[in-house]
């Protein structure tokens, strides 16, 4: 395993060795690029034909969480970054404080996303059985704002999924750093975790306008 | 970096008095940068190599064709 950072049999440099580490997880990001870019075509096309309701569905969802959440996201990369920095520099204190304080401000993330799904629970805004969006309104504008709330929690769950994935990512980058293992030559997991968190980051800056700012005024 | 923090609130405070339907643009045009910020320097993609640019550029290609080609493929469309 990489565990001294060793110089593979197929590559002839380790700057070869890290900059296709680097590349293998841009691809990947690629791939959730296609996966996410789905749903931001379906979100796309429903809204540009249904923009009023969408716009009266974005009202009702909470904007000061929303605008905290990509607030503290936004922070989380910036602890991100500053990590993957500190393994550069050879500084493996600061890595593990940054990387905890990645993870502590995307469970922070995570416990405003819980309370924001819960209260789309209490209002009857989550769609199925319960769903009641304006009682007094038409069928068609009751499911059309279904549709918005479908797309809201597909959207966001995903997402939040991919945090929680980040989240053990994170743990277990914690423990590894806790253990001296980061220098200046090898700190490849750091690195690429990093890709990946900032990736997420990258979905939720596209997220929040789209899904909270449709129609404020 | 921290900028992008204020972005977020240029974002949600100014969009409360922009009346025109276009707000919608100003607001992903801002998300289009912060994103933009985010990959250039967050994740070094200003300091990678010309073959992993490619790639991010591709994708970033490969999102706008999807977009527009099914959107002008639904909104062509006479029946509905």
């Amino acid at each position: 395993m990489h565990r001294t950072g060793e110089l593979y049999g197929q590559f002839q440099t380790m700057e070869q060795q890290r900059e296709t580490a680097s590349l293998g997880m841009w691809v990947f990001l690629v791939t959730e690029v296609l996966f996410f870019g789905g749903m931001f075509m379906t979100y796309t096309l429903n809204r540009s034909t249904y923009p009023d309701v969408f716009g009266e569905a974005s009202r009702s969802i909470d904007l000061t969480l929303g605008a905290i959440n990509t607030v503290v996201l936004i922070g989380s990369s910036l602890t991100m970054a500053m990590s993957v920095w500190a393994s550069q520099v050879g500084k493996k204190q600061l890595v593990t404080i940054f990387l905890i304080a990645t993870l502590i401000l995307g469970s922070v993330f995570l416990g405003i996303k819980g309370v924001e799904y819960h209260q789309k629970f209490v209002e009857h805004h989550i769609p199925g059985l319960g769903f009641s969006f304006e009682p007094g309104a038409s069928i068609a504008t009751n499911a059309h704002a279904q549709l918005f709330f479908s797309l809201y929690f597909a959207m966001t769950g995903l997402h939040a999924l991919h945090m929680i994935i980040g989240a053990g990512l994170l743990l277990w980058l914690i423990k590894q750093s806790m253990r001296g293992r980061f220098t200046p030559e090898y700190n490849t997991p750091v690195e690429l975790v990093g890709l990946y968190w900032h990736f997420v980051d990258i979905v939720w800056i596209f997220l929040f306008p789209l899904l909270y700012l449709i129609d404020r005024h | 970096m921290l900028g992008t923090i204020l972005t977020v609130y240029a974002a949600t405070v100014d969009l409360n008095q922009y009346f025109s339907g276009l707000n919608i643009i100003v607001a992903l045009f801002i998300a289009t940068c912060k994103a933009s910020l985010v990959v250039l320097f967050f994740m070094h993609g200003k300091y990678s190599p010309k073959r992993t640019q490619l790639v991010i550029v591709c994708s970033v290609f490969w999102l706008a064709i999807m977009l527009f080609m099914t959107m002008s493929d639904y909104l062509s469309r006479p029946w509905s």
